[in-house]
């Protein structure tokens, strides 16, 4: 691929989209290394991935951090943010951290979540009975519940019939 | 309150061609302003694609988080070198697609029209790889969801009906079900993708070898290079996550 | 007296070109093949005035069924409960997506953005057309699939039911995908047309109030609308494939479909209010003939709130198995997002002190919007605190203060500025008695309805169920009668828009004496909005330099 005599911008119809004041963004040379780049990285986290980093969440953020490398230095020079106005920048960063908002709070959710069943619910264990009929004027509302008991007291493992996270 | 009188016809800014440009729309001033408004388009349009592939990542790693073991064995039944190849092979798509952008900049038809042929080459072979991806996982019976069957199966399906305490029963094929669930997902939208890309390519080449493009006009090529290089970003990101955790 | 120009209006009228955009080019095909904002803004209102009969059709059914515990009307009963189930799933459905998210900006700001920037159309002409198009495809795809079969899942779409329940639920879930792009394109289009596209001379901080708000909408409708988008699929994909993503008996979770949908369904509820609160900031400074009280605060409120929209979804979530966690970090958050929709209204309040405020019927509005988005944002704290929302969740007080901050929200405000730009739109001026005699019956009807709700759903009446303890039928019995008073209140606007259009076309250029730039143009405007390029001459709601009468 011919990259040295292609840095002829022509004056003559001098390009009114173009960006005059930056001729390095549209480098050929610039693009070549880019790609080499990439290329490397690629060979580098193949690799790494043969390698275990003591644990799995290990790789999986080295395997990232690299992508997230690449991925960089395709918007950057293949995308042109480098050089180009930070409208566009700002955009396309913009839709990265909303994504970043719904991991983190959905994570956030999902990885805080305590098991109700069975430690902390005996007394759920048990089927409520169900009523005859839903006017509380007809029925006496059922007894409470007896309060739980201390949590390490109760025997894991008794399995009832509902999840305790999908109620 | 009157209006200050300022001539439509544009001509500041610009390099008076404007009114002559076939490709120039009057509700712009400028071509540079028309491009510049093209560019912000082609930019929000991204961000969606960030945030549609994102979501099903966001599902992809709760589902792991759900079913670690199932995952990460799952993973093995993926050919690392084909993905690696097929990374390799989207890398230099996006080599491809940005120097035709430049070759179109800088008034080279001919080079914009190889530059753009050899990226369709590359997204066809990225095409004829997946095929041979999901075939091989046809046979295999490592298919979505409901249709997994495995031919190794000596994985028990998991019982039907309603679900017991621990939402993950060890070694029932749920984990492996979904994680091929989200593999065909995830590589067949990004598939659609490839081939919306090819076609876009496609048009934009037979305009290019017309000589529709030069410094002064090249927008079309330059946002499909754009499109291009943000499919490619997605698979920088799957390749990862599908193919090198082990 | 429907021709008096108000005091503070330009003294004089320019002379009425003879052409203008609506009779520039005739006949059907030039209006389906329109690059013009101003025409797809009226087809747009067209078809979003449609959807809101439909659904609006499908509320009274459903009110009506509610009028007694038996729901027997003249002795025979009015739905079975699937039907029933249908009836307000459709309802929400159709208001949703075909109605209140689209409406404001497809219609309205396509309409009126562009003029008050100076600007001689959108960014991309041809995508706003093709948004339009796409809206007009997803209300066919959802009229199919009521002719499909049942949709009786609510317009949540809540796994498992929906994944495992037979009925049109795919189609309608497509309909709302299609609809969801339709709102992503108009979205990306404001953004460029604010970004590249204003007069010479304005900056960011000389628009007018109206553009921010329809800046900052347009910015959560790019970036949440693409989830829902993929909820939707996935959703779909569960129901065909099995995947077991929220079923839990395929090991999945419920509560990650709840995740995925309200990601977008909050951010989307901003997509509806900020547009009326955009509104409310053009309604305010003109018929107070005072300039706007706090230009920068609002205008930093609105992009605020649609920033902080994007972290408040979990409340929607607190009983549905949400960690504790997560329940305290959202509840906090929603605390938070209601300061600046505070900011706006005491903004506003103090915008009308010591003005001159006239009392015409988009003022009317107006000045209901005030009162009625206040309950509703006011109703909405109980809601975010999560002691008082574990017993007010899911019952009939959530149903009322949606309806008050959408309804009496943005629906208020967007008959507001119906009112306000329909003589710019149609160069003809409405029956301003009638106006207000409408104003009022919405007024009264809408409180009826709703109010009730409210203590309806404090004393434990659940929403979405079809039958109810025999005590609260009194209070359902009001609902209903609101109900029919509000419909009246419709009924009669939709006369006397339509008498106003018999009239012929000669409505002033600024009849309120408006200080945007959409008055400064004939009403209805040239096609190409302006005689010569506009500059900007003086600062936004400048009103110092009026001659007043």
């Amino acid at each position: 691929m011919s990259t040295h005599n292609e840095h002829t911008p022509t004056h003559a119809a001098v390009p009114a989209g173009a960006h005059h004041e930056h001729d390095i963004s549209h480098d050929p040379g610039l693009y070549l290394r880019t790609l080499i780049a990439l290329l490397i990285l690629t060979v580098i986290t193949v690799a790494a991935a043969g390698v275990h980093f003591g644990s799995g969440t290990a790789n999986v953020v080295i395997a990232l951090t690299i992508a997230t490398i690449k991925a960089s230095l395709v918007a950057l020079f293949f995308m042109h943010l480098a050089h180009d106005k930070p409208v566009n920048a700002i955009i396309g960063v913009g839709g990265f951290i909303f994504l970043g908002l719904f991991m983190l709070f959905t994570f956030l959710d999902v990885g805080s979540r305590v098991p109700l069943l069975p430690n902390n619910m005996p007394a759920m264990a048990q089927p409520t009975p169900t009523p005859t009929t839903l006017n509380p004027l007809l029925t006496p509302p059922p007894a409470p519940l007896a309060p739980a008991p201390s949590a390490t007291g109760a025997a894991g493992g008794a399995a009832a019939g509902a999840e305790g996270e999908h109620k | 309150m009157s209006t200050t009188s300022i001539d439509l016809q544009p001509h500041g800014g610009g390099h008076g061609h404007e009114g002559q440009d076939p490709h120039f729309q009057h509700h712009f001033t400028t071509m540079e302003q028309q491009f510049d408004t093209s560019k912000i388009g082609m930019w929000l349009f991204l961000a969606t694609e960030i945030l549609l592939f994102g979501g099903l990542f966001v599902g992809f790693g709760l589902m792991q988080g759900r079913y670690p073991r199932e995952f990460v064995e799952a993973h093995t039944y993926l050919q690392r070198s084909l993905g690696a190849l097929n990374t390799i092979v989207l890398l230099v798509s996006s080599w491809t697609m940005v120097m035709a952008v430049h070759s179109a900049r800088t008034n080279q038809r001919k080079k914009t029209v190889m530059f753009l042929a050899f990226t369709i080459v590359c997204a066809c072979i990225f095409l004829g790889v997946k095929y041979f991806e999901y075939s091989a996982k046809f046979e295999e019976g490592l298919l979505p969801a409901k249709y997994y069957w495995h031919k190794e199966n000596s994985i028990p399906a998991c019982p039907a009906g309603p679900a017991t305490a621990t939402p993950t029963i060890p070694g029932c094929t749920h984990g492996y079900a979904t994680f091929f669930a989200f593999y065909f997902m995830m590589t067949g939208l990004h598939g659609i993708h490839i081939v919306v890309g090819i076609a876009l390519l496609t048009w934009i080449m037979l305009r290019a070898n017309k000589g529709e493009f030069s410094g002064a006009y090249y927008t079309p090529v330059d946002l499909v290079g754009l499109y291009w290089h943000i499919v490619d970003m997605i698979w920088i990101y799957l390749f990862p996550l599908y193919y090198l955790i082990s | 007296m429907e021709h008096v120009v108000k005091s503070g209006a330009p003294v004089g009228q320019r002379p009425r070109p003879t052409k203008n955009y609506l009779n520039e080019t005739t006949g059907i095909w030039s209006w389906m093949t329109t690059l013009d904002h101003k025409r797809i803004g009226i087809m747009y209102l067209c078809g979003v005035l449609t959807a809101f009969f439909i659904g609006g059709m499908f509320a009274l059914l459903v009110r009506l069924s509610l009028l007694t515990p038996t729901h027997k009307i003249f002795g025979r009963v009015l739905m079975d409960a699937e039907q029933y189930n249908r009836a307000f799933s459709l309802h929400g459905i159709v208001m949703v997506f075909l109605f209140i998210i689209p409406a404001i900006p497809g219609s309205l700001t396509n309409f009126v953005l562009p003029l008050m920037i100076g600007a001689k159309d959108v960014a991309f002409p041809r995508l706003n057309l093709a948004s339009f198009y796409l809206w007009c495809l997803g209300l066919l795809m959802a009229l199919t699939s009521i002719a499909m079969g049942p949709v009786d899942t609510g317009w949540t779409f809540y796994t498992p039911y929906s994944t495992t329940t037979t009925g049109a639920v795919p189609m309608a879930a497509m309909a709302a995908f299609v609809l969801g792009f339709s709102s992503i394109f108009t979205g990306l289009n404001f953004i460029a047309t604010v970004h590249k596209l204003r007069m010479p001379g304005m900056g960011w901080f000389d628009m007018p109030l109206f553009v921010w708000g329809m800046y900052s909408t347009a910015v959560i409708q790019v970036l949440a609308t693409p989830v829902i988008g993929i909820t939707l699929v996935l959703m779909v994909l569960e129901r065909v494939f099995g995947i077991g993503i929220f079923d839990a008996r395929m090991g999945g979770d419920p509560v990650l479909f709840q995740h995925f949908f309200w990601f977008y369904s909050h951010p989307a509820v901003y997509i509806m209010i900020l547009p009326g609160m955009a509104i409310i900031s053009e309604l305010m400074p003109t018929f107070s003939k005072k300039t706007i009280f706090g230009y920068r605060a609002i205008a930093y409120s609105s992009v605020s709130l649609a920033l902080v929209s994007f972290i408040v979804w979990g409340h929607h979530m607190f009983v549905a198995g949400q960690s504790q966690l997560a329940n305290v970090v959202f509840s906090a958050l929603t605390f938070l997002v209601a300061i600046p929709s505070g900011v706006k209204v005491f903004n506003w309040l103090t915008t009308m002190y010591k003005g001159n405020v006239s009392l015409e019927t988009p003022m009317l509005y107006a000045l209901t919007f005030m009162i009625t988005f206040g309950i509703g944002g006011l109703t909405g704290i109980p809601l975010a605190t999560l002691a008082t929302d574990v017993h007010l969740t899911d019952t009939y007080f959530v149903v009322a203060h949606f309806h008050y901050v959408m309804m009496g929200g943005t629906v208020i405000a967007f008959l507001g500025g119906l009112h306000y730009w329909w003589p710019k739109m149609t160069g003809r001026m409405y029956s301003e008695t009638w106006g207000r005699v409408s104003a009022v019956l919405v007024f009264v009807g809408f409180n009826t309805t709703f109010l009730t709700q409210f203590i309806l759903g404090s004393r434990g009446m659940p929403r979405r169920y079809y039958n109810y303890l025999d005590q609260f039928q009194p209070l359902h019995m009001y609902s209903t009668f609101g109900s029919w008073i509000l419909a009246l209140g419709f009924f009669i606007m939709a006369a006397y828009l339509l008498a106003s259009l018999r009239k012929p076309a000669d409505a002033p250029d600024n009849p309120w004496g408006g200080t945007t730039m959409e008055w400064e143009t004939s009403s209805p405007p040239i096609a190409h909005n302006f005689e010569e390029q506009p500059v900007l001459e003086h600062e936004p709601y400048d009103y110092r330099h009026r001659v007043t009468v």
